[in-house]
This record gives structure tokens, sequence and C-alpha cells, in this order.
């Protein structure tokens, strides 16, 4: 089982939705975020004076798969988040040692 | 000690006021006269169409003139006599006189017409005054949009609480100061009873400085017609009064404020609209001193913009910039609004007003020169919304919405004044230079002057209420203003033939930034003395809604990671 953790724009919300119930996940938990990345924010201009927005909003999709579907749900995420510009985000794969189901207890990829 | 002031202070402070104020409003005797070499007369200013008697001191022997009776009830206000001269075809005092006499039922349906002819007038007085009341609304939405989260309540609670103060200032001593001697309000009816104003003798013309008639709407004044001149006229202060609280928002003690908004209801604005509007010495400069109708403001350019402006000035410059507005080279950075949308709607509610605010400036529904004023309001308005949008657009690439809507009330404040004097491609032209003088000015304020002004008040108001008095010096169009102010003939501009008009506008402005920022300057200094106007820095930092009003705008949210 994997966890994967993509940083979108948040107007890309729905289509990576679209895309990873295509695919039969069963779930995944979505958070509003903001940060940068290499840019560092970026400058607005607001009255005719420039200010820095540092911190840009972003939406972070967390889902666990199970190995088998691992990349295509990464392959997924990538086409539908992809504008080409700046700011696309990132997708983050990582190991997840157990998962359970508390309503009936199961446990491990029965419980994803 | 500390804990008992603070139980029972309050209570005390409002049992004091109470008891003052009852005393104050049971005594029925009139003001006694001012003893002093300086004479102290009744005068008549308004541009009354019935004549009233002419105002000479009394000497000592003479008999006092017969005190005007109050109408409380308003069933004896409006009579024959304000038939004539309604239009062209009316009948004349004479016709009323010779021709009642063989047909006596005409006469008493001429004098039912008379009311009926003030009642119009004074529903139009109240309907606009109430108009003008929401603009409270506009104000606070307006503020509060183009200000921080973390100080939202406290900005609302500003421009809601000078609504309340300002009319108490105004109740006890602004009105009287402003309209006690106005002498008569024609369209009114009367208000013939606001008959004594403060003058002094100078180069052999009396200076009107202040009334003295109407403290507490009491002493003879309790009149049907007084009555609605005082809510116009307190609609009219109160805009005024929250023009700085736009300009001072983010970092002003409440205590501070409480103080300031009983102050400039209650002096500082009454003296200036008095000179203007009460009979006082700007408006007889054409009468004394041959300068066109004297210093001419219809709606309250100068009297309520400039005025607001200017005590915005010297507030802001007092209390200095917000932290971290300015940096240590002096370049600004900019402090976004955190609700638009609110902002937005608050200009709207504002630009609704306004129509109240002109327009029901005749104080007649019977005058209908009402519909040029109305229009000529809203076509200043959409010009100089246009104009700062262009401005902006071509200066810095996109149209900001927030300096459009700072552009669309400047063309409102700048008409406000020569909207019953211009033609409409005038208006259009006065409303298309005020949304590019505001921006100027933003941009001026901001990086020359270091007055840190968040909303764009003194842009806004300041800056466009001089260009609007001027305006009407230049271009008013001797179609309208027969009689103003007592000198016959319409109001004509320097373009249309009296350049003296346009002198007598120049004076007028001169004399509100001079006079209004010395008294306002002076005030605050003194204010900060005694009750420090700037608040803490942390709690700047933390924001002024817990800690100045006890309430949080926006509780649910964690405002402090949002701009």
């Amino acid at each position: 089982m994997k966890k994967v953790e993509a940083i979108v724009k948040p107007f890309k919300l729905d289509e990576v939705k679209e895309a990873l119930n295509k695919l039969g996940i069963t779930g995944m938990t979505v958070t509003e975020v903001k940060g940068f990345g290499r840019q560092k924010g970026h400058v607005e201009l607001y009255r005719g004076a420039e200010y820095e927005v540092s911190f840009i909003p972003k939406v972070k999709i967390e889902a666990v798969v199970a190995d088998a579907l691992l990349t295509k749900v990464i392959e997924a995420i990538e086409e539908a988040a992809k504008t080409g510009k700046i700011g696309d985000g990132k997708i983050f794969v990582m190991p997840v040692d157990e998962v359970v189901r508390i309503r009936t207890g199961e446990r491990g990829e029965a419980a994803v | 000690m500390k804990k008992i002031f603070r139980r029972y202070g309050g209570v005390v402070v409002a049992l004091a006021l109470v008891a003052g104020l009852a005393t104050a409003a049971l005594s029925e005797e009139k003001p006694a006269p001012v003893q002093s070499q300086i004479t102290s007369a009744a005068t008549q200013a308004a541009p009354a169409v019935i004549p009233a008697p002419a105002a000479t001191p009394a000497p000592e022997a003479a008999p006092a003139p017969a005190e005007p009776v109050p109408d409380p009830t308003g069933a004896n206000t409006g009579t024959a006599a304000d038939v004539v001269g309604a239009t062209s075809g009316s009948p004349t005092a004479d016709d009323l006189e010779n021709l009642g006499k063989t047909e006596p039922l005409a006469l008493k349906l001429a004098d039912t017409v008379g009311h009926n002819r003030i009642a119009i007038n004074i529903v139009w007085t109240l309907v606009a005054g109430f108009l003008v009341m929401f603009m409270q609304a506009g104000f606070a939405m307006a503020e509060t949009g183009f200000t921080r989260a973390k100080n939202a309540g406290h900005t609302m609670a500003m421009n809601f609480m000078v609504y309340a103060l300002g009319m108490l200032g105004y109740w006890v001593m602004g009105f009287a100061l402003q309209m006690g001697g106005v002498g008569s309000v024609a369209t009114l009816g009367g208000c013939t009873t606001l008959n004594h104003e403060f003058t002094i003798s100078l180069l052999g013309h009396d200076f009107g400085l202040f009334g003295l008639k109407g403290f507490f709407l009491s002493g003879g004044t309790y009149d049907a017609s007084v009555f609605t001149l005082f809510l116009f006229q307190m609609v009219f202060m109160d805009t005024t009064a929250t023009i700085p609280t736009g300009a001072m928002a983010e970092r002003w003690t409440f205590k501070s404020f409480v103080v300031y908004a009983l102050f400039v209801s209650a002096v500082i604005y009454p003296l200036y609209a008095n000179w203007v509007w009460g009979g006082g010495w700007l408006s007889q400069l054409g009468k004394n001193f041959g300068l066109g109708h004297g210093h001419v403001d219809f709606a309250g350019s100068s009297v309520v913009h400039l005025t607001g402006g200017v005590i915005a000035v010297a507030g802001a410059w007092v209390l200095g910039p917000r932290l971290g507005k300015f940096n240590k080279d002096g370049s600004a950075n900019a402090i976004p609004g955190h609700h638009i949308p609110m902002a937005i709607v608050g200009c709207f509610i504002l630009a609704f007003g306004w129509f109240g605010f002109n327009a029901g400036s005749t104080l007649a529904g019977t005058d209908l020169r009402i519909g040029v004023v109305a229009v000529n309001t809203m076509l200043a308005s959409a010009a100089s919304a246009f104009s700062a949008m262009m401005y902006m657009w071509f200066r810095y690439g996109k149209p900001d919405v927030s300096m459009i809507a700072n552009g669309f009330l400047a063309g409102l404040v700048a008409i406000t004044a020569p909207c019953a004097f211009v033609t409409a491609p005038v208006a259009v032209f006065i409303g298309a230079i005020a949304g590019l003088l505001l921006c100027v000015a933003i941009f001026f304020v901001e990086r020359t002057l270091k007055i840190d002004d968040p909303v764009g008040a003194i842009s806004v108001h300041g800056v466009n209420g001089a260009w609007g008095v001027l305006a009407l010096g230049l271009f008013a169009d001797g179609t309208y203003g027969d009689g103003l102010n007592g000198v016959p003939g319409t109001v004509k501009g320097l373009f249309y033939g009296d350049t003296s008009q346009f002198i007598a506008q120049a004076i007028g402005t001169a004399t509100n930034i001079v006079v209004i920022f010395a008294i306002s300057y002076v005030f605050f200094k003194v204010l900060d003395k005694v009750i420090p106007m700037r608040v803490d820095p942390e709690l700047e930092v933390e924001g002024l809604d817990m800690a100045e009003v006890a309430v949080k705008a926006y509780p649910d949210f964690n405002i402090k990671s949002v701009h």
C-alpha cells in the first residue's frame, strides 16, 4: 500500500477527483493548504502598490492505494492536474505500513 | 478604587448625563441675548421667497421685535403666502390681498394649497434625509471592506457609533451653532424661530460666525419645520464625521474616537456649515462684497466632504501610518482590504444615498430642478468610475476595482456642489476629472505626503470636495439659483461671465482648508495628550477587535493566516 499526496491548483480538484474515481479508488482526503515552491510566491498590485503573496493557495489530496493501482493513480493525477504553467504542484508517494477500517476491524489492503 | 469605578462608573456617568439633559430640556427660559460690544443681530440669509424683515441691530430703546412662535404640530405651517411665486402664473401677494376680498373661498383654498406645497417639501426633505442616513451603512461597509479582517469589528464599531455619538453632539449644540441664525427656510415653511446669529462687525459689514438658537432642539425651536431641518442637517454632519474614521482605521483607540465623534459634531462641522449654509459670512460674500452669490455649495462638496477630508488629513497625520505600511526607505507597501465585495456594495449604497444628498438639498419636492440634480449626480459618478478605471488600466496594467470604487465616489463628491447649476456634458466632465484627480491624489498622499489612508478618504472627499466647489465657480451656467444668498440673478461661473463667483468659491475652499485643518490638528494633538490615540503596537499586530470593542468580527475563521 502507498499513500499518494498530491498538491495541485485548487481549480483542478474536480478533474483530479473524476480521474481517480474512474480508476476505482475507494476514498480520498482533501485539505485547503498554502505554500510556496521555487518561485517563493509572487508579487501582486493593490492600489498601485506592490505586495508579496508568499503563500499561494493550493489543494492537498491524500489517497491510500493498493500497490497495483499506484502507477495508474500517479499518471491520472499528473494528467488531470497539468496546465504546463508554473505552480502545477507536486505528487509525493510514501509507503503505508498498516490500514484499519475502524467499523469492521479489517486490516491491510481490505481496509483501504 | 479602580474596581469601584469599573463597577459603578458607567452608571454614574449615565445618570449624570440624563440629569443634565433633563434640566436643559425642561428649562423653558429663552436664551439670554449676548452681552458684548459685538452686535448680535437677527439675520435672514436663506434665499427666502418671502421677504424677511430688514435686520438692523436694534438700539437699546427700540421695542424688541416679536419673537416668532414655534409650530410643534405643523398645523399652521404652510399658508397662502407660500403659494406666492410658486410658478410664473401663481398669484402674487397683491392678488391674494385684493382678489381675496371678493373671493374668500379662493383665499381659504390658497391657504390649503400653501400647506400642501410645504407638506410636499417637508416629505421630500425627510425622505431624502432617510436616504442620506442609510449612507452610514455604505460608509461602514466600504471602510470595513477596504481594511483587514482582524480589525473589522473595530472599523464597524466606529462607523456605527459615529452615527449615535454624532447625533447627540449635534443635538446638544451642533445644530444650534450651525443653523441657529439661519433666520428663515422658506421651502420648509419658515424655521423663523432660528433667528439668532452671533456676528462681528468688520470693514463695515456683519460677519456671521455661528448661530445661538436651538440648543437641545429646545428654547422656542419645538417646531415641525425646525425638526425636519435638524434631521436633514444631522445626517449631513454624520457624513463628515464618518469620513476620517476611514483614513484613521486600524490603529485608533476607541476611547479617543468617542471624544472625536462628539467634538466634530458639536463644534468643528457646525462652524463652517454655518458660514456657508447657516447665513454666516461666507454665504454673504456676494451681498457684502459683490463676489457672485457668496460661497455657493449646493449639497456639500466643501461643507461636508472637504471638511471631512481635511479632518482626515490632520487625524491620519497625528496618528501616523499603520505598522508595516511604509518601509525604512519610505516606500509604501500595499495592505489589501479583506472584503472587496462588501466594499463595492457599500459604494453602491453610498451612490443610492447620494440621490437624497444632492436632490434632497433643494429642501423642496416642489422645486422640479431635482430632476436635473439627480441626473447630473449619476452622470458624474459614471464618468469618474470610467476615468479611474482607464487611468489604472493604462498606468498599472489592470483596472483595480478598489480604485474604480474610489473613483466612483470621487465623482459623486465633486458633483455635490455644482449638481444643481451645470449641464449634463459639464457634469460628465467634472466627473471624469474627479476620477483622474482621485488616482493622482491617492498616490500623492501615499508616496509624497507619506500619510497612510487605508480607504482613500482624503483623496475621495478632500481633494474632490475642493474640485467640486471650484468647478461650480467655473461652470455654473446661469439657469438656476435666482436670488440665492440674497443676491439677485442666477448663479454664473467663470466660463459663463462671472469671475467673482469663482473668487468666492476659492475663498470658501481656502478658508475651509486653513480653518478646519488648524482646529482639527490642534484638537487631535491635545486629544492625543489626554487620551492616547494610538493603540499599543502589540494590539495593532494582533488586531483591534478583541482588545478595543470586545468582539471578533469573524470568530470562526483563523484570520491571522489570511491577509
